[in-house]
């Protein structure tokens, strides 16, 4: 059921202010959401002025520079640094987005950093994709064969088969995508989401895989696939700039190819 | 408080196996409404102008009479197809059951509404 309003002890209160010492130069502020599950208070939006002089380039950066030189109690996941793992996806002036590959330069004024949207929060900046991670199991994203391999090599693609899977099997399931999608924010319980069918799609593609059939029968939902109303804000936010909303337009191509 | 694994939720109640024909009929409808659409804002726009037995006589011909009758049923189910998506989209629990169901009965009415208007005039 949607949602339209925060319930009152999710409104974002004003938070704490940290100003830049006075040696910096070049200021950057940064307001960025802060919710601690332990305090009993609502979330609050603390205010971070960074001196960008002693900071690296990406928003990244200066959530690092936050939790070791200003505040060490901010929360945010990380890992690679190089929008390879989709561990720091988070909601950066307005789209969900790699704060590691988000330069605070292609920002225009203040850098807002809220956590991935319409999502539980488990501590600042860190949501939980419990559920998101479920979705993703549940298309079986690996490969399903009747025919046993070659007991001697590895199952043989073409280099055209191959090529059928590029623009789908890069997805780093940093939930981007899902999370920028209305309708996922109101059915995310019952809607599979553009990251899970993404995956799906990448096994259906794959000319190894056997099990097509089984695959868009589990799809075949008004809720599980047929919630996508091509609103393409999937396609929009990905920070590895693949198309979800096109494999989730040729899931149901097929769907409809197989009846006729 | 529910131990179900995260899986279990994930997989609910399994496929519906359904929702291709809902998908198709809808781009049907679409594409059948691009014309039926003219004829409807032709109908709006013009009709007014002329007098009770011209209307009359215009709807007797049975070219008039079913492209009407074609646009009142297509508009009807497409109408129906639509909202439906919007109920199921934002509304949930019994309130959902309850939309569905007038939704339904109100599509059918109207489209039965206009099919009757049509063969009373045009006969």
């Amino acid at each position: 059921m949607a949602e339209f309003s925060l319930p009152a002890n999710s409104v974002v209160k004003k938070g704490k202010v940290f100003n830049a010492p006075n040696t910096a130069k070049n200021i950057k502020r940064f307001k960025v959401y802060r919710y601690d599950p332990d305090d009993g208070q609502n979330p609050r939006l603390d205010v971070y002025d960074i001196d960008l002089e002693t900071c690296g380039p990406m928003v990244l950066d200066a959530l690092i520079k936050i939790k070791n030189e200003i505040d060490p109690t901010l929360t945010f996941r990380r890992s690679c640094r190089e929008g390879i793992c989709g561990s720091c996806s988070m909601n950066i002036d307005g789209i969900n987005t790699l704060a590691c590959i988000k330069a605070i330069g292609d920002i225009k004024g203040d850098v807002n950093v809220y956590p991935l949207p319409h999502m539980e929060v488990v501590k600042d900046l860190v949501p939980d994709l419990t559920n998101f991670y479920a979705q993703y199991a549940s298309v079986k994203p690996w490969m399903q064969t009747d025919t046993p391999p070659p007991p001697d090599r590895e199952r043989l693609q073409s280099k055209e088969d191959r090529e059928r899977l590029e623009g789908l099997e890069e997805c780093i399931l940093c939930a981007c995508c899902s999370t920028s999608c209305p309708s996922y924010w109101w059915n995310s319980d019952r809607y599979l989401g553009p990251a899970a069918l993404l995956a799906a799609y990448r096994w259906i593609s794959d000319s190894r895989d056997e099990s097509t059939g089984e695959r868009l029968d589990e799809l075949e939902d008004p809720f599980k696939l047929y919630r996508c109303h091509t609103i393409m804000n999937c396609t929009n936010a990905c920070p590895k700039n693949l198309n979800p909303a096109k494999a989730i337009a040729e899931i149901k191509k097929l769907i409809v190819k197989r009846r006729n | 408080m529910s131990l179900r694994t995260p899986l279990s939720n994930a997989k609910g109640l399994g496929s519906a196996k359904e929702g291709a024909h809902h998908w198709w009929a809808q781009r049907l409808t679409s594409i059948a409404l691009v014309p039926l659409t003219v004829l409807l804002i032709f109908c709006i726009v013009s009709l007014g102008e002329y007098s009770h037995e011209a209307v009359v006589t215009w709807m007797q011909s049975p070219w008039v009479a079913v492209s009407l009758a074609l646009l009142v049923v297509t508009m009807f189910y497409h109408v129906q197809l639509g909202v439906q998506v919007i109920i199921e989209d934002y509304v949930g629990g019994w309130l959902k059951v309850a939309s569905l169901i007038a939704l339904n009965f109100a599509c059918i009415a109207f489209t039965f509404m206009g099919l009757f208007s049509i063969i009373k005039v045009s006969l």
